[in-house]
């Protein structure tokens, strides 16, 4: 079992909560398990089959993109945590 | 949503937007979450760290902000309840690069600065289905 931190503006999808504990090996199966566990979170992290490019994924302070993205392995007790990117523009 | 935001820090933020003309500038809200309303009591101003050449039309908050900020309004028992960026010479309505890289639940609060000075500000929020933007109410105070 692992943990995962929700950033604040998908708390309203976890029912307030800002930690969840997840199940899985790798970054894609806490995922899986995260939005079976919420599917109202799925369209916000993921464009089809896709991790959405301003979705970034964490373990401890490591960004998976930097590991082996959603095939990093994910150990019994680990801290991951969903850490959005926040961007604008005009047009 | 209705967000509730004091005249002075409204003035601060609005004051940084004016400083980053003609580049786009922003920056955090954080506060309490009551219900459908949200009230700020304080403002984070973030750096801007899209590429040098494209910031006239684009902003970027590092990452490493976001998970500092929310950090500690989490532990403060405050929340992180938004952003806000500028649109320089720009109306104040979400782009659709503002929508595609929106978050639903935050407030997008978006200020218009034209010729160097603040000229509106509007409050957005993402609809739940992320097909369009919702405009919230501005609330300013003045306490």
């Amino acid at each position: 079992m692992a943990t995962i931190k929700i950033p604040t503006p998908l708390r309203a999808y976890t029912g307030g909560n800002a930690e969840v504990n997840v199940s899985g090996k790798t970054v894609s199966a806490i995922l899986s398990d995260l939005t079976t566990q919420f599917p109202d979170l799925r369209p916000h992290l993921f464009n089809g089959d896709e991790l959405r490019n301003f979705v970034n994924i964490f373990i401890g302070d490591e960004d998976v993109r930097f590991r082996s993205g959603l095939e990093t392995e994910v150990e019994p007790g680990d801290k991951l945590r969903i850490i959005p990117s926040i961007a604008g523009g005009r047009k | 949503m209705e967000l509730v935001i004091s005249t002075e820090l409204h003035d601060r933020l609005a004051h940084h937007l004016e400083n980053t003309f003609p580049n786009e500038g922003g920056g955090f809200l954080v506060g309490h979450i009551k219900g459908d309303a949200r009230q700020v009591t304080e403002i984070h101003l973030v750096e801007n760290t899209f590429a040098s050449e494209e910031q006239f039309h684009r902003y970027l908050a590092e990452v490493g902000e976001f998970q500092r900020i929310e950090d500690e309004a989490d532990a403060r028992g405050l929340s992180l309840l938004g952003y806000f960026h500028s649109h320089p010479d720009h109306p104040a309505i979400p782009s659709e690069f503002d929508r595609t890289h929106a978050w639903p639940y935050f407030a997008y609060l978006i200020v218009s600065v034209r010729g160097g000075k603040q000229a509106e500000s509007r409050l957005w929020e993402l609809a739940t289905n992320r097909e369009s933007f919702i405009e919230g109410q501005l609330s300013l105070s003045h306490s």
